[in-house]
């Protein structure tokens, strides 16, 4: 066993090298930063590439009353007004930039009559605002960016001789610890998946864009890379994660056949005229549109489909609630008996439109189907149900820099694995303009931070060997618990018993459970040697999946209230005072999680005039209602 | 139910197949076989994969023989009996099982010059029309699983030819800017020939027939760049052209009368008819002639008398 550790110098280090990650680097690079990506796949294959729908931004290309302004208020009601107010303002003015920005990289976005970017409806956003490649928008994303980056290379290529002397991609390299000097970043240690040895980067800068926490739920679409490894790296390095108790489950993931469970159906089906109905064939969603949204949508089903064609004097059709409203509007269905065979719930696109139509809005998902399940959408409906998509928490930022906040320094995060901007729950599109616009805000601004050093931080000689030792443990203990085994007990409980809905008694009984686990994963063992064993890797993602998971169960049995994607059984409702809190986890020194409560940003006045008082009175207590009127 | 199957482990010091009895159920994948071998009899035995959805390219291996995506191949597409062999694609060394080191396609990707920006056209200026976007759309539809580059007998047991030949997955890269409404470089056909060896490509369409994606690398992509190659570079009459005289002189009519006399009696060889623009007719229907212009010229008639051949026997002392 090799005990020589490779190290490598730069400036700054992006950890994951999906669009954030790379959006980062780019800026990064261009700020005249030496950059290195780290990758846990090959480069270009990170979840991005599984994004459908498309990017949110108020181009105003299709809908020229679209503006920052509503692309803002439809991200604050979407998230239930629990979202960081700064960052949900950053995001819907620069979410345009970012987009064209893409086109000078090379993007090909579907067009307009007009030659312009195309842009389409979506759950939750006020005017069609989905820029959009047919249903490959991710794919298109993550290979426009792969792309700028090589065009990066080549430039320094043709300077110094060199593709990778100013940015370099570390593909399929894992980082398992942050290296701190005192309360600053100086590093990042990892291992090659290839050939199992260590590397360490000494940098000051590090940027955290490993994405979501997924893979700790049964029924999730999310790829085995989705451990939560920046949300536990930020913990182990003294940052703070917030909003962790709110995980998206997107509504329509498909349930049958077995092979693809957990696997997206895009939103565009529906919002493309897709309906869903319940094993009686009735289109139940008419039946789950909360209050607060009654206005916006309709109430027959020919109004509703009098709306696809004639949107300005029609009210949308209730299939295009946000994602957490119908995710539970399913979950009821099926829990009254009323679900597919599979557990389900059908959504159809076969009968409402030709199937030369359907294969023109939709060919990745009428691919998709076809090759993977055996199923055609344009001749029979879809068995769809609630999947693990996304996470809304993640590491606590500053809005403007994306820098962590907590004791440490030189951390940043952004993407997923940053929290605040979606608040309690997510619409769709805003995950890929939120990359690009955070990504490039937290490369930006990683790269002056760097610039502020007077001396660089040096990284302990110790921590590397304890690093080190960690790492190697499950190697070398005999007769320790299989990996997979574990993984799949940790996914049960939180699956079951830290889901869709959550009750106090199972919330507890999950957190019991989670103790339990952890003294298992502690004496997690992996036969095999270094060299791509990925029986070893999961064993070193299970202490990450774990650490994440306790702050999720922690944060949900302390929330008593139901907002976005935290539905509490016990607390069916959303409780004004509880929109005024944001729950905060830390690692304390002996390795628990510490909760506490921090007041939520108080909105700016000018934002908060963009909203009516009828409905802000849905969201604020009578206290800040009165602040805002006598503002 | 259990079932058969043969999987290859071993590293780049070699290897061989494995016997595997395993548990499938109905409506599974090749992949879920795969996670369901390492969480129960084989926990290290490598093999990448992200999405499982056909989305990011990651399950490449070779299945019976055929390169295939895991998360791709339904087991209800074997016969009830049908042993199953996995292997890892084989164009590309080995690391370890089914993992293999594709590091050639991202150096060849390296190597092909980016999008170029049009210069003058700001950011939100960019207008394109969706049938022009259409054609490059379909090569970006690829999620680089690298099974065309497999599945090319150009390089695959061909390691020697890999210097010189970058493959479908960089043709398709070659066409994808090439048919860019945007894109500012206009030698992509160019390129594709002379470094990325566009020549080796003899059309057997094997990297059409695995695409995943069912892109038609093949009809769409390197066929009409090789035409567009042929049409610049071996159209007989330009070659003739070309050798009769030099491009400059091409495009400068008149030229022949410049051309400084042989030392010999014999006549000038007149250059082929051109038009205003310089180029000859291509088509015989424009030209004056039945039977297309000769490249002679049309003033000269053969057989041609042998007093007006220009001919010097290098034995008889004529040396110039």
């Amino acid at each position: 066993m090799s005990t020589t550790i490779e190290r490598h110098l730069y400036d700054v280090v992006v950890i994951g090298a999906g669009g954030a990650g790379l959006r980062a680097a780019i800026e990064a690079r261009l700020a005249g930063k030496r950059t290195a990506i780290i990758s846990k796949s090959l480069f270009g294959k990170a979840h991005t590439v599984m994004a459908e729908g498309g990017a949110a931004a108020a181009l105003g290309n299709v809908n020229s009353r679209d503006n920052w302004m509503v692309h803002f208020r439809d991200t604050m009601r979407g998230g239930k007004f629990l979202n960081n107010f700064r960052m949900a303002e950053l995001h819907a003015k620069e979410a345009p930039e970012r987009i064209w920005e893409l086109e000078t990289y090379g993007a090909l976005f579907d067009r307009t009559k007009d030659g312009k970017i195309s842009q389409r409806n979506f759950g939750g956003h006020e005017y069609p605002r989905l820029a959009h490649v047919g249903d490959r928008t991710g794919l298109e994303l993550i290979r426009t960016l792969q792309q700028k980056i090589v065009s990066l290379q080549q430039e320094d290529f043709a300077a110094t001789g060199s593709y990778d002397s100013r940015i370099r991609v570390f593909q399929e390299t894992t980082i398992t610890e942050l290296l701190l000097d005192g309360d600053r970043v100086a590093g990042a240690f990892g291992y090659y998946r290839e050939s199992g040895e260590f590397v360490l980067f000494e940098a000051p800068a590090v940027v955290l864009a490993t994405g979501g926490v997924g893979r700790s739920y049964k029924v999730t679409s999310n790829s085995w890379e989705y451990t939560g490894d920046g949300h536990a790296l930020a913990l182990r390095a003294g940052a703070t994660l917030i909003n962790m108790e709110f995980l998206q489950f997107h509504p329509t993931g498909m349930v049958w056949p077995p092979s693809v469970k957990g696997i997206l159906v895009t939103e565009s089906v529906r919002g493309d005229g897709g309906v869903l109905r319940n094993s009686e064939q009735k289109r139940f969603m008419f039946d789950y549109v909360p209050d607060v949204f009654r206005k916006q949508y309709a109430e027959t089903e020919e109004e509703a489909d009098r709306w696809y064609t004639d949107p300005d004097n029609n009210r949308r059709p209730p299939e295009l609630l946000p994602r957490d409203e119908v995710a539970r509007a399913i979950n009821s269905e099926v829990k009254a008996g009323r679900g597919s065979p599979a557990g389900g719930v059908f959504l159809d696109v076969s009968t409402r439109m030709p199937a030369e139509q359907i294969i023109r809005r939709l060919p990745s998902m009428h691919h998709q189907f076809k090759e993977l399940a055996d199923v055609d959408i344009t001749k029979e409906p879809m068995e769809v149900g609630p999947t693990c998509h996304y996470v809304m928490g993640g590491v606590e930022v500053e809005p403007d820099t994306g820098a962590a906040l907590g004791r440490v320094q030189g951390l940043f995060a952004a993407g997923e694995v940053s929290g605040g901007m979606h608040g309690s729950n997510r619409l769709g599109g805003n995950s890929l303009s939120d990359l690009l616009v955070f990504g490039k805000r937290a490369g930006e601004h990683a790269a002056a931070y760097v610039e502020t050093l007077p001396s660089r931080p040096k990284v302990a000689k110790v921590d590397v060997a304890a690093a080190a030792e960690v790492a190697l443990a499950p190697l070398v203990r005999p007769g320790g618990e299989n990996p997979y085994t574990l993984q799949q007990d940790l996914q049960a409980v939180m699956g079951d018993l830290v889901g869709i809905i959550r009750r106090a008694g199972e919330l507890t009984d999950a957190l019991k459970r989670l103790q339990e686990l952890r003294v298992r994963v502690a004496n997690v063992g992996a036969d095999g040697g270094r060299r791509y064993n990925p029986g070893w890797h999961l064993a070193l993602d299970l202490r990450n999946m774990l650490v994440v998971s306790e702050c999720t169960a922690k944060a949900a049995l302390e929330r008593e209230e139901s907002r976005g994607g935290h539905t509490r059984e016990d607390f069916p409702k959303m409780s004004p005072e509880w929109r005024r809190i944001n729950l905060v986890c830390s690692l304390e020194e002996t390795g628990e999680v510490h909760l506490e409560r921090k007041p939520v940003p108080r909105m700016r006045a000018e934002l908060i005039t963009l909203f009516e008082r009828t409905e802000l009175a849905k969201y604020l207590t009578d206290e800040e209602l009165s602040d805002v009127e006598a503002q | 139910m259990k079932r058969h199957f043969r999987v290859w482990r071993g590293d780049a010091g070699g290897g061989d197949l494995r016997d595997f009895e395993v548990e499938v159920n109905e409506g599974e994948v090749v992949l879920d076989i795969i996670h369901r071998l390492q969480a129960t009899q084989a926990p290290d035995l490598a093999c990448r994969w992200n999405c499982k959805a056909g989305k990011c390219g990651s399950c490449s291996m070779e299945i019976n023989g055929k390169p295939r995506l895991g998360c791709m191949t339904r087991m209800s597409t074997f016969a009830e009996n049908e042993l199953i062999t996995i292997t890892p694609i084989r164009t590309f060394p080995v690391i370890r099982d089914l993992v293999t080191d594709v590091s050639f396609n991202y150096e060849k990707a390296r190597e092909t010059p980016a999008f170029a920006p049009p210069s003058g056209v700001a950011p939100g200026d960019y207008r394109m029309q969706q049938v022009d976007v259409e054609r490059s759309q379909e090569f970006r539809k690829c999620i680089e699983c690298f099974l065309c580059q497999n599945t090319c007998h150009v390089i695959r047991d061909h390691d020697e030819n890999k210097p010189a030949f970058s493959g479908p997955r960089s043709f398709i890269r070659a066409a994808e800017l090439d048919m860019h409404p945007l894109d500012s470089r206009s030698d992509r056909k160019e390129y594709a020939q002379a470094s990325q060896g566009l020549g080796y490509c003899n059309i057997t369409k094997c990297c059409t027939e695995v695409c995943p994606e069912h892109i038609q690398i093949t009809d769409n992509a390197i066929i009409p760049m090789k035409e567009r190659v042929v049409d610049r570079r071996y159209d007989p009459l330009v070659w003739l052209g070309r050798k009769i005289l030099r491009r400059d002189q091409l495009e400068t009519r008149p030229a022949p009368s410049s051309v400084a006399a042989p030392p010999s009696s014999a006549r000038l060889p007149a250059s082929a008819a051109v038009g205003p623009d310089g180029h000859m007719d291509i088509a015989e229907l424009t030209a004056p002639l039945q039977g297309g212009p000769s490249p002679f010229g049309d003033d000269l008639t053969f057989p041609i008398a042998p007093e007006e051949l220009l001919y010097n026997h290098p034995d008889k002392g004529n040396k110039p």
